[in-house]
């Protein structure tokens, strides 16, 4: 296939050439494709009249068409609502695709939860009075919308063909909003980035979380804060949601209090899991800095087991180093002696 | 067609090296670059002249195989392993601007930690000369999205800096030799160093972070503005060891620097100065 080439050339050109034969290759390549990424989304059906487009569990790679993200919708009775739109045209085309394969009904509200790629380049596929973000959501995507894309387009390949960013031009403010049968509540929360917007579904007891909630995966942190993002958890978990739809990873139900692990810190798998994964890289690159480690020195610290059973972790734990690393050490160098004179 | 050429000229390379080794006399003109990358016969050219130039392991270079952060991309290079070296040559392949830094060890350890600005995929190598004359170069090609040195620092737009020009921050911990980088025993404002096992003499870290854009000239409307010099000295006065650094090193540098035992058991001077002729003159207490 196309993209196995496009692969192998990567691979065997390191240097500055490469990209001129890199741009040769994209020609052919977007000729011979013109058909498009197949995603081979499939909706599942999580509770009544919610459906969702599970990810998978992965960095981007040109194989995976940067499909490592989750998309949801509901049908309302009265109109659809979508929760995020997925990272490129082709995915937002065939979520459409996916969306009336189940119903019928319009879409009428489409709610980015937050500014990363893989949430919005789909938005080219939906009519633009129907998107809605947070303000500062909307103002990230302006700012930073086209250089995610150009990044995107880098790690993902042919499956971005043809993905312009789109800015939603609604704002969304926190709080209550009924379509048809159902009643949602819009929270407005921060931490993974300045802006992340969670909705909760009153009536099915559905959470979908955005990327506040990782399920069996390391968490991304290149806008992170953890202190807000834990206080939004807490938040999130105070809800007393029935399902979390998490914005990467499996769906889950609360489990009952008895099959809790003890202390219980929560009924769901993927907000407990969430929370201990930030606290230990917190603590891990805190302790780092306070022990005078060079960054590449915190880069090849060992993980402990229950973190490399999450996926991608590794790759995750590196990136986090390189985002938080300098705040860490910036606190223990700036808390010791130094005086100019 | 040129990249044909080139690609033809670097195959050509590989072919002809294949069986040309022979590592007991290396020989510059048979040395092979072992990462493959066209410039180093450039690089070579630029750096070293005729002067010796050994392909050598001694010399470690630790860098992320996939940069992050394309303007603060951490590297660790350890040249600690050969004995009488003179300075650390530090470059970066397909940089705008290769030369990244060069390090004179003095009575320090011939290692250092810092972080670099890259433009894009590049090998970052260390070169460690050594009394005799001889360059021993090690290197890894880190992959990056780029834009490194093309963008604007972030203190650039920020006026702050300008008030906190060269601020240092900084701070010294006694660390077990042996015990690398996994336990470092912390000897901070007030803890008095604990006293575990005193079989192997400590040695002594020393990290610094310097308020300064470091900006590399590339960035249309902002001129070339960076620290150029920096020496460590011991209370007497005593040169611990000196940098000098270019363009490509990151804004607000931070460095890693390790001291044998005993050398600087009370304080540490920091001089030096940017290009603009600002000074920087600290004392890093442990």
């Amino acid at each position: 296939m196309n993209s196995t080439l496009y692969k192998r050339t990567h691979v065997l050109l390191r240097s500055g050439l490469r990209h001129l034969i890199l741009f040769v290759l994209a020609i052919a390549t977007t000729l011979a494709s013109a058909d498009g990424f197949d995603y081979a989304l499939k909706p599942q059906r999580i509770a009544d009249d919610t459906w969702v487009l599970v990810g998978r569990s992965e960095d981007f790679t040109i194989a995976n068409g940067a499909n490592i993200v989750n998309t949801a919708f509901v049908v309302t009775g009265a109109g659809v609502v979508v929760i995020d739109s997925g990272p490129s045209r082709y995915y937002g085309e065939q979520f459409r695709q996916a969306i009336a394969s189940v119903t019928a009904e319009p879409i009428v509200k489409v709610l980015i939860t937050h500014y990363h790629p893989d949430h919005f380049l789909g938005n080219q596929a939906f009519a633009l009075e129907t998107l809605h973000a947070l303000p500062d959501t909307i103002s990230g995507i302006a700012r930073d919308g086209n250089a995610f894309a150009e990044n995107l387009y880098r790690l993902s390949g042919d499956a971005m063909h043809g993905t312009e960013v789109r800015v939603p031009p609604k704002a969304i403010a926190p709080g209550p909003f009924s379509v048809g049968t159902h009643r949602f509540e819009v929270l407005a929360l921060d931490g993974h980035t300045g802006a992340d917007l969670a909705l909760f579904d009153l009536g099915t007891g559905v959470l979908f979380t955005g990327d506040l909630v990782f399920n069996g995966r390391a968490p991304t942190t290149p806008h992170a804060r953890i202190e807000p993002w834990l206080a939004s958890l807490e938040r999130l978990d105070a809800l007393g949601a029935r399902i979390i739809v998490p914005g990467h990873g499996a769906v889950s139900e609360a489990m009952p209090a008895s099959q809790q692990g003890k202390p219980a810190s929560s009924p769901h798998v993927s907000i407990a899991q969430t929370r201990d994964y930030l606290r230990w890289l917190n603590a891990t690159l805190k302790e780092a800095a306070e022990q005078g480690l060079d960054m590449s020195e915190a880069l090849a610290l060992p993980l402990p087991p229950q973190i490399q059973r999450m996926a991608v972790s590794a790759s995750e734990f590196r990136r986090s180093v390189s985002h938080l690393y300098p705040a860490a050490e910036q606190d223990a160098l700036t808390h010791a002696h130094s005086h100019r004179y | 067609m040129k990249w044909f050429v080139a690609l033809l000229s670097v195959s050509l390379l590989m072919a002809g090296t294949a069986g040309a080794v022979s590592p007991a006399v290396p020989d510059r003109a048979s040395m092979a670059d072992p990462l493959d990358s066209p410039r180093w016969e450039d690089m070579r050219k630029t750096f070293f002249g005729k002067a010796r130039v050994v392909f050598d392991d001694r010399v470690k270079v630790v860098a992320p195989v996939t940069a992050e952060n394309s303007l603060n991309v951490p590297v660790g290079v350890d040249a600690a392993a050969l004995s009488g070296v003179t300075q650390v040559l530090v470059f970066a392949d397909f940089n705008p601007i290769n030369e990244v830094l060069r390090f004179y060890p003095e009575r320090g350890l011939a290692k250092l930690g810092f972080r670099v600005k890259l433009q894009q995929s590049t090998p970052v190598r260390a070169a460690a000369r050594t009394a005799d004359g001889v360059w021993h170069v090690n290197g890894v090609w880190v992959n990056t999205a780029g834009g490194g040195c093309t963008a604007p620092s972030v203190g650039s737009s920020s006026p702050e800096w300008q008030s906190r020009l060269n601020e240092v921050s900084g701070r010294v911990w006694s660390r077990e030799a042996a015990n690398e980088g996994a336990s470092a025993a912390s000897s901070s404002s007030s803890s008095q160093s604990a006293t575990e096992t005193p079989k192997s003499p400590d040695q002594l870290r020393l990290r610094l972070r310097i308020i300064h854009p470091m900006d590399t000239g590339l960035v249309a409307g902002i001129p070339a503005f960076f620290i150029q010099q920096l020496r460590l000295a011991d209370e007497k006065g005593r040169g611990l060891m000196r940098i000098e650094a270019y363009e490509p090193v990151a804004e607000n540098p931070v460095f890693t620097i390790d001291l044998p035992a005993g050398l600087a058991a009370s304080r540490v001077q920091v001089t030096g100065r940017d290009n603009g002729g600002n000074a920087i003159e600290t004392w890093v207490e442990p």
